[in-house]
């Protein structure tokens, strides 16, 4: 049985061509989705991602969960403060990838991705439920969600939502508040300003109706994937899954080691070091970097997680996994239908608020 | 619902081929190829001269979303390419009856019958 959004006739009375993404019927694009990539980066544009699941961590002993469950530490999250996490399992393997929101006295709202989301629940509540902890775990896949990104997305909500404006014009980036009925978060999944929305579904039409006649362009799973490449956000499922530790996936910097926390993963880390470097490559001539595509560096094999078209650089990018010492601005050559293609080796992000940066 | 012109002829695996008065047949992907690929990005094309077999993939289009293969619909010689397509990939989503992408100079014209009319594909496409 396929399971649809809130959004979902408003994607249909606009043609959109849906696909199932992992048992949701999605939008893919709504007629081009390189006119949908380039909206968010100039102008704004809304990606309904109500497939996603937030749950709800409220109780006395949510704090040291959430230390124990992710590999980056709550410990000095002021209320309305976001953060970006893996999940780990025993193995150091990442079971998913998230954002907390703290929301003081003891509550946190964690969001997860569609695919995993019924297997985070059942782990989080084994966890809770192991460790003898007080808390109660509420998934609310009820709400409607949707983002509202590009350099405009913040003014154009503002139009949509007047009450909303006061409370969250000051709020800085990577924050979140419940304002009236709406979640509102300053936070994304396209290297672009905005604000993701988390609402009652009774509310969703409405919103969606007045976003679209202050002309926000509906965007499509196809735009949001090559924005987030180009941004060098990681997908799950494709950059990183259980079987791999986020120090070979470019996310060490959300592993904190420096205190004696006790996270899911942790021993398992420590005793395999990092084996491969993260990084970026440009290709040099035509073609598209594909997943799974072989890279071939001066000192061995390498391989894309994810490639694509960017829109914005109107050439090939990839994210992909590499020999420790290969180095930035390093030439590689990347194995396309049997033939080899010249490529250089970038640090990502690739375009961060409608610039390129490699 | 495609456009797919009652004048030209069509391959099973998308492709679209119009006989030419100079005994060439031009060749591009159907409406309903461009939908299913959606925007396209590049677009490798044959060498001219090169021969080509029915049936054989010669040239590929790339959308943002998957690679995919060209065949060609007839066996014969390779007597030129749109350099346009390759140049403006998004051509042939704006209009891919006016965006062709090679032309063939065949061994056997009468092989064209061998493919689908309009009728005939826009049963293959169920539609």
């Amino acid at each position: 049985m396929t399971k649809t959004t809130p959004f979902n006739s408003a994607h249909h009375l606009l043609n959109a061509r849906m696909v199932d993404f992992h048992g949701w019927e999605m939008p893919l694009h709504y007629g081009s989705q390189i006119e949908e990539h380039h909206a968010v980066r100039r102008d704004c544009g809304m990606f309904d991602i109500s497939h996603m699941c937030a749950i709800d961590a409220i109780g006395l002993d949510a704090k040291p969960f959430m230390q124990r469950l992710l590999a980056n530490d709550v410990e000095k999250l002021r209320a309305g403060k976001a953060l970006y996490s893996c999940m780990l399992n025993e193995a150091g393997g990442v079971l998913d990838d998230l954002i907390a929101y703290y929301l003081g006295g003891g509550r946190y709202r964690i969001v997860v991705n569609a695919a995993t989301a019924e297997k985070d629940i059942d782990w989080m509540k084994a966890c809770a439920a192991g460790w003898k902890m007080q808390l109660a775990l509420t998934p609310r896949c009820d709400l409607a969600m949707l983002a509202v990104q590009g350099p405009n997305a913040r003014e154009t909500v503002w139009q949509a939502l007047p009450d909303i404006r006061d409370a969250t014009t000051a709020m800085a980036p990577f924050h979140a508040q419940q304002v009236g009925d709406y979640f509102v978060a300053r936070t994304g999944y396209t290297g672009e300003d905005g604000f993701e929305l988390t609402f009652s579904a009774q509310h969703a039409e409405t919103l969606w109706q007045r976003l679209l006649e202050l002309g926000v362009r509906p965007c499509g799973l196809g735009a949001r994937d090559t924005l987030r490449l180009e941004a060098g956000m990681n997908l799950y499922g494709q950059d990183m899954d259980e079987s791999v530790s986020p120090l070979d996936a470019g996310l060490g910097w959300t592993v904190v080691f420096d205190t004696a926390r006790e996270f899911v993963g942790r021993s398992a880390l420590l005793s395999r070091p990092r084996q491969s470097q993260f990084l970026g490559l440009v290709l040099d001539g035509g073609g598209v970097l594909r997943p799974q595509q072989k890279v071939f560096t001066a000192t061995g094999e390498g391989l894309i997680t994810s490639g694509t078209f960017s829109p914005t650089m109107e050439k090939s990018i990839a994210l992909a996994r590499l020999p420790l010492d290969s180095t930035m601005g390093d030439t590689v050559e990347v194995e396309i239908r049997g033939k080899r293609h010249s490529a250089h080796i970038v640090k990502p992000p690739f375009v961060r608020n409608g610039r390129i940066l490699v | 619902m495609s456009n797919i012109p009652a004048d030209l002829k069509y391959a099973k695996t998308h492709e679209w081929s119009r006989l030419e008065a100079d005994g060439t047949v031009t060749v591009g992907i159907t409406d309903h190829a461009q939908y299913l690929l959606g925007d396209l990005v590049f677009i490798e094309l044959p060498e001219p001269g090169k021969q080509v077999s029915a049936g054989k993939e010669i040239a590929v289009v790339e959308s943002v979303k998957a690679a995919s293969d060209i065949y060609a619909p007839l066996s014969g010689t390779i007597s030129a390419v749109n350099q346009d397509a390759a140049d403006m990939p998004e051509r042939v989503n704006n209009d891919a009856y006016a965006t062709w992408l090679f032309k063939i100079q065949p061994d056997n014209a009468a092989d064209l019958d061998q493919l689908l009319d309009a009728a005939g594909y826009q049963q293959e496409i169920g539609e």
